[in-house]
Order: structure tokens, then sequence, then C-alpha cells
């Protein structure tokens, strides 16, 4: 366990680190948002539930770092017509919880909750979610080792979700 | 005259080369095809390898109507109507499981899993009441097609068989894809919402002009091989069986590269296990063949669309409201090909796939577009002077010719019309 105060350094590290991750996703930060990942970054959006196998079932978004880097660039191209024009987004991150603090590799898990605002040319949606991570220190900064984000309604047919969620 | 109130007659509002925009919005036509269409003619439901056991089964639709697909004691297919013959309360809440009957939790009426009623709560209130008649509703004829499993409601009409004509083949092709000859719907369904008519996917699905532009970005950045097949130089053709069923045949691009699995994107070496599968199956020959061809592109009318490596299944829910149920071919015996199979499917389709992000964006301007109202038309007339017959006598056209559009107008106006 960490001491108490060490504990509340790393909570407020963490925090800084997830607002900062919804900035650059609601701003379209593409390329500062994918340098918040490790080189073995894991980007999971599953359908269907929250502990579906991803390895034999559909997921929304099951991306390893190369495909997250894919992502990026088609965002970045200009031409993804689903994101030209950009959605307006705003999103709230809340119930930010440190879940295992030294799990046995090293890497921090962490949960919390978001509620996004999306604004495009179809309508307003609002997008609901639980968010799990494992953050990593590399070179004394946090980056996300995995994302898992678990939409409240992943059971149900969704709308086309094309930004960084 | 129409019989309807409120709609034009068909022949003003489907011309060959063009059809009339208030076709993708008119709720009164939306209506109309719920009746002609979607509860008369042959609709793709479900697969059997969805229940493969006794008892299981599996919530499908046609049109905005729940459908329940059970694997019955006998191991007889049913599409059962979700709606308690009481009181018309679901009898079934969950997406699948496995149960010998349906206990409607409203008054406790309990329903096997082929639809008989077997019991209510207190029947001496029912004294004298034949049971048999009050049964689930079900689908009026249930007919499967190599696993494919359909509904028509109408209790006359063509058989499934019929109704294939030759799209059949597409599916015989694809089956093939299998070391045994099965394909297995296995991976779970992902389900892509979309604010716009349905006809909108149904048409894009076999139009071969839009690639090179809807999905630039992709092809810019993922070094696809998809890019060429639809390029002006492409040999590939588009095709209509008729019956509203339409293909893009890749297959002159696949057999000019000669390379088995480049269809995938893909080669024999990287896929030993599967290659040495087919050779036994199929003997060097005809197991090259396959691998050459690769899997078809088809959309069978009117909802089930076979897109080489993934299958879609379109829901209408109203005329402006759409679902797309889609999920990765899997196929028996071939574990190493649907590994590859689940990852590229899960990156090009669903809410958030490369690709299909960037159809549905064009689904929904186009609905959003139609609302205005001049020119009133569609425009479909690009291949009309160079479509031909093919050996088989199916109209074909260059693979960015829009032959599919109007093979699924030709079909639709037939199924409109009062006989």
């Amino acid at each position: 366990m960490l001491s108490r105060e060490s504990s509340a350094t790393l909570m407020s590290a963490i925090t800084a680190f997830l607002y900062r991750e919804a900035r650059l996703q609601d701003e379209h930060q593409y390329e500062a948002w994918e340098k918040l990942w490790t080189d073995d970054g894991v980007y999971w959006v599953p359908a269907n539930g929250a502990d579906i196998d991803p390895e034999r079932q559909m997921s929304i978004i099951y991306d390893n770092r190369s495909r997250i880097a894919l992502r990026v660039r088609q965002l970045m191209t200009g031409k993804h017509f689903t994101q030209t024009p950009q959605s307006n987004l705003r999103r709230l991150i809340s119930n930010i919880e440190l879940m295992d603090e030294q799990p046995d590799n090293g890497d921090i898990a962490v949960a919390s909750n978001s509620l996004i605002f999306e604004s495009s040319l179809r309508d307003d949606t609002l997008w609901a979610a639980r968010n799990e991570y494992r953050l990593r220190h590399v070179d004394g900064e946090l980056r996300m080792a995995s994302k898992k984000v678990i939409l409240v309604n992943n059971d149900k047919a969704i709308y086309t979700l094309s930004f960084l969620v | 005259m129409n019989m309807m109130t409120g709609v034009p007659p068909w022949e003003r509002l489907i011309r060959p080369d063009r059809v009339h925009g208030s076709l993708y919005t008119d709720p009164e036509i939306f209506e109309a095809e719920l009746k002609n269409i979607w509860y008369r003619t042959w609709v793709y439901v479900g697969h059997e390898s969805e229940v493969p056991n006794a008892n299981d089964y599996v919530v499908k639709s046609i049109g905005p109507q729940s459908v329940i697909m059970t694997r019955d004691e006998q191991g007889k297919v049913n599409l059962l109507l979700n709606r308690c013959s009481h009181r018309g309360n679901q009898v079934c809440s969950f997406d699948r499981g496995n149960a010998r009957s349906f206990t409607c939790p409203f008054h406790s009426w309990t329903f096997a899993n082929d639809g008989r009623l077997v019991g209510y709560a207190f029947p001496d209130g029912y004294e004298g009441q034949d049971k048999s008649q009050l049964a689930l509703g079900r689908v009026t004829r249930v007919e499967s097609y190599r696993g494919f499993v359909f509904g028509s409601f109408a209790a006359d009409g063509p058989t499934l068989k019929e109704h294939l004509g030759g799209a059949a083949e597409t599916i015989d092709r694809l089956v093939r894809t299998s070391p045994e000859g099965e394909v297995e719907i296995t991976a779970g369904f992902l389900k892509h919402r979309v604010k716009a008519n349905w006809k909108f996917i149904l048409e894009n699905e076999c139009d071969g002009y839009h690639p090179a532009f809807v999905h630039t970005s992709i092809f810019g950045v993922a070094d696809s091989m998809i890019g060429k097949l639809y390029g002006g130089a492409s040999t590939a053709l588009t095709r209509d069986y008729g019956n509203g069923h339409t293909e893009i045949d890749l297959r002159p691009e696949f057999r000019k590269r000669d390379a088995p699995m480049s269809w995938f994107g893909t080669s024999e070496e990287r896929l030993p296990d599967y290659t040495a599968r087919m050779k036994t199956a199929y003997g060097d020959t005809a197991a090259r063949e396959i691998m050459i061809d690769g899997t078809p592109h088809v959309m069978i009318f009117p909802n089930l669309f076979i897109a080489e490596i993934q299958m879609f299944v379109i829901q209408p829910l109203g005329v402006d409201d759409s679902v797309q149920h889609v999920t990765a071919l899997q196929f028996k015996g071939a574990p190493d090909l649907n590994r590859r199979l689940r990852q590229q499917t899960m990156g090009s389709v669903g809410p958030a796939g490369f690709l299909l992000a960037d159809d549905s964006e064009m689904y929904e301007r186009c609905h959003r577009g139609v609302l205005a109202r001049n020119p009133e038309w569609i425009f479909l007339g690009r291949g009309e002077k160079r479509e031909r017959q093919d050996e088989l006598g199916f109209t074909v056209g260059h693979v960015t010719d829009e032959v599919p559009s109007r093979g699924i107008w030709t079909h639709y106006r037939k199924l409109m019309e009062p006989a």
C-alpha cells in the first residue's frame, strides 16, 4: 500500500491525466491524444455487455497500438466524412477511483464514469460510459496501457461513434 | 388507381433510370413497404448455427416485429412472434438463451418453444377453451438455405429457392470457403443505428461507384487493396440477379491476380492450417480456385448483405430509422481464417468502423438531402447504355455502374404495385 500522502499525490496526477485526455478528445487533438498511449496500448469498446471475450466476440472498437494509430491517421486526413465537420463535444469525467494501486505488473488500475454530449450533423446525442484504465509511468509521465469504454447502452443499436470516446 | 390514398401510382414514382425522392421519406410509403415487402416476401431472419442445440433460442426481427427463433426438442427451427396470445405482452425479454418454454410475466401463460400454449394460471376460468387456438403467432412459412433461415408471412407465393433464383449460387460459393462447407454465425452482432431510410442502405451495398470517394480516408492511410477494385480500369462487374438480388462480382480482378487468398489481403503461407484443410477437403485444383475467387459480395433482397468477410442484416424500424446488424462470417473448420475475419470485421464495420461510419454518414446525409423537393428525382442512369447480359442471362455492368439500383427498383415496383 502507498502511504496516504503518496496516494493523494498519485490520485491528483491521475485526475489531471484523465481530465487532460478528456479535453484532447473533446477538442479533436488527435496526435496529442495518441501520444498518451504506451507502445503496447489497447483501446477497447465492447459490445453486448462488459465482459465479452474480445478475441471471440465482436467489439465496437478493439484496437491494438497500430490500429489506434490508423484510427488517428484516418481522422487526420480531413476526409473521414463522419467527422468532417467534426462533432462538437463536451464530456464530464467523474467517480474517479483507484482500483488497484500496485498490481503485479506495476500498472495502475483506474476507473471513472463519463457523460458525453455530442452535437453532430445528425442530431444531439448523449453517451454514457464506465471507463477502465491501466495507466503506467513511462519516463516519468503517465500513459495509457489500456482503456476500456463500457457504454451503458452497448447492448442496443447505437448511432455512429466516430469521435474518440 | 392506386389502392392507397396519398401515394401516387408507382409508375409515376419509379422510372427506368430514376426514382422519386419521396420513396425514401414518405411515411405512407413506408407503411405500404411493411405490408407488401417485409410482411410478405422472404426475409432473412437468422442462421441455424445461432441455435445449435435443442431448446436454444435467439431473438431476431422482421422489420419492427420481434421474432424468436427457436430450436425445439425435435430439432426443428421455429420463428415465433414475441407476443403473448392473451394481452400482447412480450413473452421473451432476453436476447438469447436455452429454454423449453416461455412464460409471459403478465398472467403467467406458458408457451412451449414450438409455440404451443401449454398452460395458463387459474385454468378453471377457461373451462372448455381449446388451447390450440391460443398458440403464439408464427411466421407463416419458414425455409432455410445452407443454414440461412428465411421467413415469409405470405401463405402462398414463391418458394425460398424460387425467390433466391440465381443468387442462390452466391451462397453456394460462400459456404465453399469452409473446408466443411458450412458458415457459422457465432461472433455476436454489432448493432449500428442510422437516421435514414432502409433503402439507402440496400442500394449502397452493391454500389461500386462510391468506395473511391466515401472511403478515400481509409484507403489512403491503410495501404488497402480495395480501392483498385472499384477504379475506372477495374474488370469487376455489377450484376442484377432479378427478384431484387444484386452483386458486385470481384472475381475477374481476383483471377487476374491469380494468388490464393489475395481476395482477403493475405496468402496461403500466412494461413497454412486453412490452406491444408481446404486442399484436403476439395483437392488441390478446386481449393486453389475457391481460394482465388474468394467470397461473394451480394445483397439478397431485402435485408441480407454478404460482404465478403462479414454479414449485415438490415432492419427498418421507421421511415427514417434503420439498424444494420453486422457480424464477422465464420467458416466451420477454419480457426485461423476466422480469427482474421473477426479482426478485420471489427476494424471496418459497426458504429466506429473505418468504412461503415462513413457509409452511414452518407445514408443520413442522403436522407436529409432528399427532403429538399427539387430536383424531385434520384438519377440512376449510370451505365444504362453499356449494360449487357452475361452467359446466364443476368444483366451486368461495370463495377461502378448502377445496374444494382435499377434491378432493385424494378423488383420493388413489382412488389408494391397492386396485382
